[in-house]
């Protein structure tokens, strides 16, 4: 296992956004997390990431407890997190949003750019432009390109086709499955379930802050619930 | 009549004066950058530098400097002593006045009033150890025109100010830009929870702007100190003048503040022969009145600031 969530219990201020989450990714996989807005799938992310401190339950990534590390650890670790709604440094050049990626090593970065710049040739042809001026695609392009600098184990990922077009989300899912036969273990949390399942090895699917439904994704694609709820088929 | 006497006259000590606004501009606009706060106790690490260079100076000289190779050696130990105390200060500040309500989440307005609190503690701190006279630099060089501008006299003072202080604006442009540090505070300026996800200690990043503030600061107290005297409460008008120059600039925008400062500097002095030399002020301050009525974002606007 390389990542395991116990019972995990978050709050914001009074109000229990996870009540008591429990999952699993084991090296190699592509797990994804499903649910409606406000489920709380960012939020598990961003415990996981060390953002967002778990009032109970624990969180273990390769056998070693995480729950108390800093953000800031966590690229160390070997988790990368690439945020809802992108987060790409607007008045960075794209080169150096790369960069920001590696930031923890701070060596050359050369060797690790040419690989995002293989995945995403868009990115080699923007390198000096501003992260800000470009279109929301290549945001998203850059903002998982940013993560990979950091060589991550795990690569969390947040929604990462929200509001861009059917064919650039294609393309992106392409991308996301070539970097994890490349090696990376993928946690991925989407609204957009039928593409995500089609992607994953196994799905979770998060209702207000609780695991209702848990199985290979080839199975919840083919489930009665899952398809009424989340994606858009009436009951038969 | 404006400018018709002593034009150039008047250019020239505005080019100086600039320089050390922007030196010191520079410590508002990074911690802004970083923090979204004033750091209203900066112009005491401005005062702390000139005390720091000026004990340092005084310790090394015996006797009148014999050459002019050990007068320059005498300003950049100086220069540099008061680097080190200002980056001192700005150190000690981050970590008594500003870590403890950060952590503890504290509003803007508490942030104000612990910077406004400390920087009563350190002026009447060294107005108790010093004492509340003003205190000369020793003549570590022999002043003197160096040249003439269109008649005008450049003194040495100048010369040395100017060049100094452009070195270490050229050098922190460098570093914000260039290095692996710069990015590391730009990018916790745009943003700084993605910033830590990518592995930035923001707490670390914080701290080294406000010693990066403080080098600058402090060095630009030990330059106008040593032009005119070191005192205890020797920060208060050029903390606000620079931190107007840091407005005039742009808050936040790292060449916005030595734009505004050199901008400053220029005004107010040329501004003074439209009226009469106790107005400098005036001016000073009306130009920080009138960019926040009409351009609160400054000339070159906030760039190093909010992420979009
Ligand atoms: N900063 C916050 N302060 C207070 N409540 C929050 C905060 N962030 C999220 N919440 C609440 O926590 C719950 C879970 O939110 P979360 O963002 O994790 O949902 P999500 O599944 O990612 O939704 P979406 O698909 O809309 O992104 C929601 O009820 C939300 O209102
Ligand atoms: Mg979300």
């Amino acid at each position: 296992m390389l990542l395991h969530v116990e019972d995990v219990r978050v709050a914001y201020g009074g109000i229990e956004a996870l009540r008591g989450v429990s999952f699993d990714v084991d090296e190699g996989e592509i797990v994804t997390l499903l649910g409606a807005n406000g489920a709380g799938k960012t939020t598990t992310l961003r415990t996981i990431s060390g953002l967002l401190r778990p009032r109970a339950g624990t969180i273990s990534f390769d056998g070693q407890r995480i729950d108390t590390v800093p953000a800031h650890m966590m690229v160390r670790l070997g988790i990368g997190h690439v945020p809802e709604g992108r987060r790409i440094f607007p008045r960075m050049s794209v080169r150096e949003n790369l960069m920001m990626g590696a930031y923890h090593r701070g060596d050359d970065t050369e060797a690790d750019a040419d690989r995002v710049f293989e995945l995403f040739p868009v990115l080699l042809e923007r390198q000096g432009q501003d992260g800000g001026t470009l279109s929301g695609g290549e945001q998203q392009m850059l903002a998982i390109g940013r993560a990979l600098m950091g060589r991550p184990r795990l690569l969390l990922l947040d929604e990462p086709s929200m509001g861009l077009a059917p064919m650039i989300v294609t393309r992106i899912f392409d991308i996301i499955r070539e970097i994890n036969q490349q090696g990376t273990t993928v946690l991925l949390v989407e609204q957009n379930a039928a593409q995500a399942l089609r992607l994953a090895t196994r799905g979770y699917v998060l209702e207000t802050g609780e695991v209702v439904m848990s199985d290979d994704a080839s199975k919840l694609l083919a489930d009665d619930r899952i398809r009424e709820a989340y994606l858009g088929e009436g009951a038969a | 009549m404006c400018f018709t006497q002593s034009f150039w006259a008047l250019l020239v000590s505005g080019i100086e004066n600039g320089s050390i606004y922007a030196l010191v501009a520079l410590g508002y606009t990074l911690v802004y950058g970083v923090l979204h706060l004033i750091n209203f106790a900066h112009s005491e690490v401005f005062m702390s530098g000139a005390f720091g260079g000026l004990f340092v100076v005084d310790a090394v000289v015996g006797g009148p400097p014999s050459s002019g190779l050990s007068s320059a050696g005498l300003i950049a130990l100086g220069t540099i002593a008061g680097a080190f105390f200002g980056a001192v200060a700005a150190f000690v500040l981050e970590r008594v006045a500003y870590r403890p309500l950060r952590r503890r989440n504290a509003p803007p307005l508490a942030f104000l009033i612990s910077a406004i609190g400390a920087s009563f503690f350190l002026y009447n701190l060294a107005g108790k150890e010093f004492g509340t006279n003003p205190i000369s630099v020793p003549q570590i060089y022999d002043e003197h025109p160096w040249f003439h501008l269109f008649g005008a006299p450049v003194l040495n003072t100048y010369v040395i100010i100017v060049v100094v202080a452009l070195t270490m604006l050229v050098a922190l442009d460098r570093v914000i830009t260039r290095t692996r540090l710069g990015r590391g505070i730009r990018a916790v300026a745009q943003d700084a929870e993605t910033a830590s996800l990518l592995g930035v200690d923001i707490d670390r990043v914080i701290v080294t702007t406000f010693v990066l503030g403080g080098l600058l600061g402090g060095a630009g107290g030990f330059l106008y100190g040593m032009a005119i005297n070191v005192s205890f409460n020797m920060g208060f008008i050029p903390g606000l003048k620079a931190f107007t120059a840091a407005v005039l600039g742009g808050i936040g925008n790292v060449r916005g503040a030595v734009v505004g400062g050199f901008l400053l500097g220029i005004v107010e002095s040329l501004g003074v022969s439209c009226v009469s030399s106790s107005w400098q002020n005036t001016i000073a301050f009306s130009v920080l009145v009138v960019v926040l009525m009409f351009r609160p974002t400054g000339i070159l606007g906030e760039r190093l600031g909010r992420a979009a």
